[in-house]
């Protein structure tokens, strides 16, 4: 099979591990083979699985305390080391409070960007990635009236490089939005618009490369609305097209 | 002069110790399959840390580093030597990892799969701890080629080879699982037909 060579590399690429060069030469060939991108798509999907699959187990309150009695400083040892296991209690004391604080919100803010990058992998590989076709922006918005909780503006895009292909309906994490396919210079770029308040997670706003996939991604928040830019675009164009959002917001 | 030392070493140890502890507990727990022996080894491996930490040098890798005092302490306590007597002499000639001639699963049975965690969790349980272990690494941990080939201590290309064959059979075993979902599917559309 002439994908054979191809597929030997997929999860190379998946990993985010292929040399620059290669990765652009397997991306325009993953575009046009509908067999290397649905075998992606999969591959993908399950590379997610594993990863939810696989943060499974959490210490115990006892555990953690064991530790703190455990590493707390022995009268017979010499006072450096005794103060060092002082001082590695106080640390695993903290572990208790900061690292769930801090580890709960990352994952939950790196699964809302890892669900983003599958939806618009799954959108792009899908036979019909939009439900409304059309370039005119008033085509576009009105169609989306009475199918999500909330309306939007979508930015004039004369005298730019961007061009519309459609939208469509899509959820993330139980909760409907809009997804909007644009292109540019044959790069497709997602649009994600999400009420804020009903999205569990808490986000920031910033610019950034989700997990080792090759994209970049930009999401903000206004109006009580959660913007999502993501594709293989440069980081410029990604912006280029969040700031357009952001101006007609 | 000797305390300034250490209290900046425990500073370091602290700031790069810290963010690991629920990481590694995972971790542990998946290889010792036991939540006292994961408990142990965890208490273990930051003794071991904090007491090497001298030997470790600041800007180089911390994670491979603790994660490699991790699994050497797994592989030399009981249950770890009991699993690698069990191990194929060269687990990268492991002939379980074989592409099969049978196609991948499609996109949709995956995605009906996903709603399973059990099962796929159950289906990393079995994999032997060699394919496991560098599974994990790579799809929890998020750890680059290069991370997994300093906590593991082999070349990049045994972590491709391995990795890959980890996954092949980890596609091996849930392949009943999504040929399952796949009929439910079929015959959840058969009744919305009639």
């Amino acid at each position: 099979m002439v994908c054979e060579s191809w597929k030997a590399q997929l999860d190379t690429y998946l990993d985010g591990e292929l040399p620059q060069e290669e990765l652009r030469t397997f991306d325009s060939h993953a575009r046009n083979c509908p067999s290397c991108s649905a075998d992606a798509l999969s591959r993908v999907q399950l590379k997610r699985a594993i990863h939810m699959a696989g943060k499974r187990f959490t210490p115990s309150a006892e555990f953690r305390k064991r530790m703190q009695q455990n590493m707390a400083p022995k009268p017979r040892r010499s006072f450096r080391l005794g103060w060092m296991l002082a001082a590695a209690a106080a640390v695993l004391l903290v572990v208790g409070t900061l690292t769930s604080t801090y580890l709960g919100n990352r994952s939950g803010r790196d699964q809302v960007f890892s669900e983003i990058a599958d939806l618009h992998v799954a959108t792009l590989a899908s036979s019909s990635p939009v439900d409304v076709i059309s370039s005119d922006r008033h085509t576009v918005k009105p169609w989306f009236q009475g199918r999500i909780p909330f309306a939007f503006n979508l930015p004039e895009l004369q005298n730019s490089d961007f061009s519309l292909l459609g939208g469509r309906m899509t959820y993330l994490e139980q909760t409907p939005g809009a997804h909007l396919i644009y292109d540019e210079r044959k790069h497709h770029i997602s649009v994600f618009v999400f009420q804020e308040q009903s999205l569990p997670s808490k986000l920031s706003d910033n610019a950034l490369q989700p997990g080792k996939l090759s994209f970049n991604m930009e999401t903000w928040s206004k109006g009580g609305l959660r913007y999502f830019v993501i594709g293989d675009a440069s980081a410029a164009d990604i912006d280029s097209l969040a700031k357009l959002f952001k101006a007609a917001s | 002069m000797d305390l300034s030392g250490a209290n900046l070493q425990l500073d370091s140890f602290e700031e790069l110790a810290i963010p690991l502890f629920d990481q590694l507990y995972n971790f542990a727990h998946w290889l010792t399959q036991n939540r006292e022996e994961a408990e142990d080894l965890v208490q273990e491996t930051y003794v071991k840390a904090l007491k090497g930490f001298s030997s470790f040098q600041l800007g180089t890798n911390f994670r491979a580093w603790i994660y490699r005092i991790l699994r050497n302490t797994f592989l030399t306590s009981r249950k770890g030597l009991k699993v690698t007597m069990t191990v194929p002499l060269d687990p990268d000639e492991d002939e379980e990892g074989l592409e099969p001639a049978i196609e991948h699963a499609t996109p949709e049975t995956l995605l009906l799969a996903r709603s399973s965690h059990e099962s796929l969790q159950s289906a990393i349980d079995e994999l032997p701890v060699h394919f496991r272990e560098i599974l994990l690494l790579c799809e929890v941990e998020e750890m680059s080629y290069q991370e997994i080939s300093d906590t593991l201590a082999v070349p990049i290309g045994t972590v491709m080879s391995r990795l890959s064959r980890a996954r092949q059979t980890l596609r091996n075993r849930l392949r009943p699982n999504l040929q399952q979902a796949a009929g439910l599917r079929i015959a959840r559309g058969t009744n919305h037909g009639l």
